[in-house]
């Protein structure tokens, strides 16, 4: 039995899968890299996620165009990321606790607006798959890469984008020197405050989408609670990462390459116990963190707050 | 103590408060914009919670298990970590004790009870000990190994239950709820008011805040916990292993919420069952903020915001006004009381001197640390700290 999930089509299938469901670690994790650049942990991002998956679902629910539920979640995910960049950046409150309180807020928020404003849990037709001329026809490649809805392209795309806005740009020599040595920062006439509250920004933009990926993508609904902690993945893989798009981009591919394995053993009733499959990324995540802990140059500023002095 | 520290000290209890009350403001606004009526939205959940018997017992029973963690997130932060695993140490707590409970049902209910909770708070420990371990040895961020940590008991329950600790009653049945076979009734926690869920687990985890107060500010171990937790630097020049007190730390903290597993399953569910922490590991968070993270504090929260969860049940069956309002509120709670930090820091330093440098500040409080002060900057710096020292060690 454990042939037929070798078989080529079966492991098409697989890796349509997996390149399909990292979208939203992508747009999530990428976000959250910002963030953590300029030396903002927000661990708020599952909440954030939720609240765009359900205004990007809800705005298709209600008969407007997919975009325009983008747009709206794009906005509410701005306004978490303010919300968030005023508790931790203005008030300089202690950032993993904020963000578990962002996370609350959103969850509790998110639910409580789907259960007054829908009540059940209903479907949308969300982002039709967008096969590329040409491209797509390509034997086994093809379909893999491009046969996918656009919002796939879409966070693909934002992996060179984000490494170019932080590596080439005059913005993200701003983030990268906020989150190194913010002292020296504000010497040099950069706004810390102003740098952290953008990239807290773009961080919650982006989650947003994430999340609007899940409900008028991905899986076209909206429940309570849909992302599953999805949103604490992603900020384990900015770690996982290293605080680089590529290694972001890596980390992303891995868990949902995971996730892709099991749903097809879940499909072809292959019977690898598949709650221990389940643990392994989770597993791999605290070992590749373990190894990698002392090695790796993470933003000097991480999880600091700043204050400036008289 | 002098007025102007007294004043200062009552307005650090009654900030939560206020958070509290400005949280409840919001959710008026939202229940208006969502066309619901606050007033009938409010009453129902306070009638709800304590407004009967029912009610106050209910509320007290869904306090028990946010004080067991809300105490063990007292000792993490006290310790300079964070621990957000406490829905995977409520999770391994509740099926070790299960696990060994129905292994072992045949002995005598006096023995196999405190095996029982033993068992429950050593997979906590473990279950806390191992980001704890890796913070300390490795300097991996205890945060993200204990979200890791949930996700992996999450995924340790569900297979459990659909595999060797399925109920046999069930499968020999047919059905296929994912649950275990109930605990011998020799080890029901006796139930405090007869005919409600009431049980006596609430008077465990009130004498647990007692000690884990004595332990805390009367005893050596408890004394440098804290100290690692205010400054790790002076900490290790005062000779204090600091990677052990990190470790323990957060062993503790994933004790406490292993009992709390354990006392959901002996006290209310008696089996083990999927959804039984019931995001307590987030709500005993917020409980503990709420409480200036100080154990006696801790009491009162948890009854708050056991409260807040049972009158928002009772309020969406009452007045169809969504439960989840109560899970919002608290996450509005978390952000004020944070927020609020930054007027008790600023504060501080005054009352230390003119532009003092942060180690006189966190000096002044290692004599007398005044209770949830200046957490935010010591959580970081342990966490810069245990990397610094790690760095040197490696050279």
């Amino acid at each position: 039995m454990i042939d037929e999930l070798f078989t080529i089509s079966t492991l098409i299938g697989i890796l349509h899968s997996c390149v399909r469901l990292a979208t939203p670690y992508l747009f999530a994790a990428l976000g959250e890299t910002f963030g953590q650049r300029s030396g903002v942990l927000n661990l708020g991002v599952d909440g954030i996620m939720l609240m765009g998956a359900f205004f990007a679902f809800y705005v298709v629910f209600e008969g407007h165009n997919l975009w325009v539920g983008v747009l709206v979640a794009v906005a509410v995910g701005v306004l978490m990321g303010m919300l968030k960049a005023f508790v931790s950046v203005t008030m300089q409150s202690l950032q993993g606790i904020s963000g578990i309180g962002l996370y609350l807020f959103g969850l509790g928020l998110s639910s409580l607006l789907f259960k007054t404003l829908i009540g059940s849990v209903e479907g949308v037709s969300g982002f039709r798959q967008l096969a590329i001329p040409l491209l797509s026809d390509l034997p086994g490649i093809g379909h893999i890469l491009f046969n996918h809805n656009i919002l796939v392209y879409l966070a693909y795309l934002m992996v060179p984008v984000s490494w170019f806005v932080i590596n080439r740009t005059t913005l993200g020599l701003k983030i990268r020197a906020v989150g190194h040595n913010p002292e020296a920062a504000d010497t040099l006439g950069v706004s810390v405050n102003g740098v952290r509250y953008t990239t807290l920004m773009i961080g919650g933009a982006l989650a947003a989408v994430a999340g609007a990926s899940l409900s008028i993508g991905l899986q076209n609904v909206f429940q309570e609670n849909m992302t599953n902690g999805l949103g604490f993945i992603a900020v384990a893989l900015v770690y996982f990462g290293s605080w680089r798009t590529v290694g972001v981009l890596g980390g992303a591919l891995l868990f949902s390459l995971v996730n892709a394995l099991q749903l097809w053993a879940q499909a072809l009733n292959i019977p690898i116990p598949s709650e221990v499959a389940v643990m392994m990324p989770y597993i791999m995540t605290i070992v590749v963190l373990a190894f990698t802990a002392r090695q790796i140059q993470k933003p000097a500023a991480l999880a600091r707050s700043y204050e400036r002095g008289e | 103590m002098n007025t102007r520290v007294y004043l200062a000290k009552l307005i650090d209890v009654l900030l939560p408060v206020l958070a509290m009350l400005v949280a409840l403001l919001v959710g008026i606004l939202l229940l208006l914009l969502l066309g619901s009526d606050p007033v009938k939205a409010y009453s129902a959940l306070i009638q709800g919670a304590l407004g009967n018997v029912s009610g106050i017992t209910q509320t007290l029973t869904k306090a028990t298990p946010l004080l067991l963690v809300g105490l063990g997130i007292c000792i993490a932060f006290r310790g300079g970590v964070i621990n957000i695993g406490g829905e995977g140490q409520i999770v391994v707590g509740a099926l070790a004790a299960t696990a060994f409970a129905v292994s072992f049902s045949k002995l005598p209910g006096l023995i196999l009870l405190p095996l029982t909770l033993l068992s429950a708070a050593a997979a906590g420990l473990v279950w806390g000990g191992i980001p704890g371990l890796l913070k300390a040895r490795l300097g991996v961020n205890e945060i993200l190994t204990t979200v890791m940590m949930n996700q992996i008991a999450l995924r340790l329950m569900n297979f459990l239950l659909r595999g060797p600790l399925l109920d046999p009653e069930h499968v020999a049945a047919g059905t296929s709820i994912p649950q275990s076979a109930a605990l011998p009734e020799s080890i029901w926690l006796p139930r405090l008011v007869p005919r409600t869920l009431f049980h006596s687990g609430a008077i465990l985890a009130v004498l647990l805040a007692l000690a884990v107060y004595f332990l805390l500010w009367r005893t050596t171990i408890g004394y440098r916990i804290r100290a690692v937790g205010l400054n790790p630097h002076a900490s290790r020049y005062a000779g204090i292993p600091v990677p052990k007190y990190v470790t323990l730390s957060l062993a503790l903290s994933g004790m406490l919420c292993g009992l709390a597993g354990a006392v959901e399953v002996l006290g209310v569910h008696h089996r083990m069952l999927e959804g039984l922490s019931g995001g307590y590991g987030f709500s005993g968070i917020v409980a503990a903020l709420f409480g200036k993270l100080h154990p006696l504090g801790a009491i009162p929260a948890s009854a708050l915001f056991g409260a807040l969860l049972v009158g928002a049940d009772k309020m969406q069956r009452a007045v169809q006004v969504p439960s989840a309002l109560a899970i919002a509120l608290q996450g509005l709670v978390v952000l004020f009381v944070v927020s609020s930090d930054l007027y008790v820091r600023r504060r501080t330093r005054r009352r230390v001197g003119e532009d003092g440098p942060e180690e006189a500040v966190e000096g002044a409080q290692f004599e007398e640390p005044p209770a949830g002060t200046g957490e935010g900057a010591n959580v970081a710096s342990a966490d810069v700290a245990s990397e610094g020292a790690g760095r040197e060690e490696d050279k």
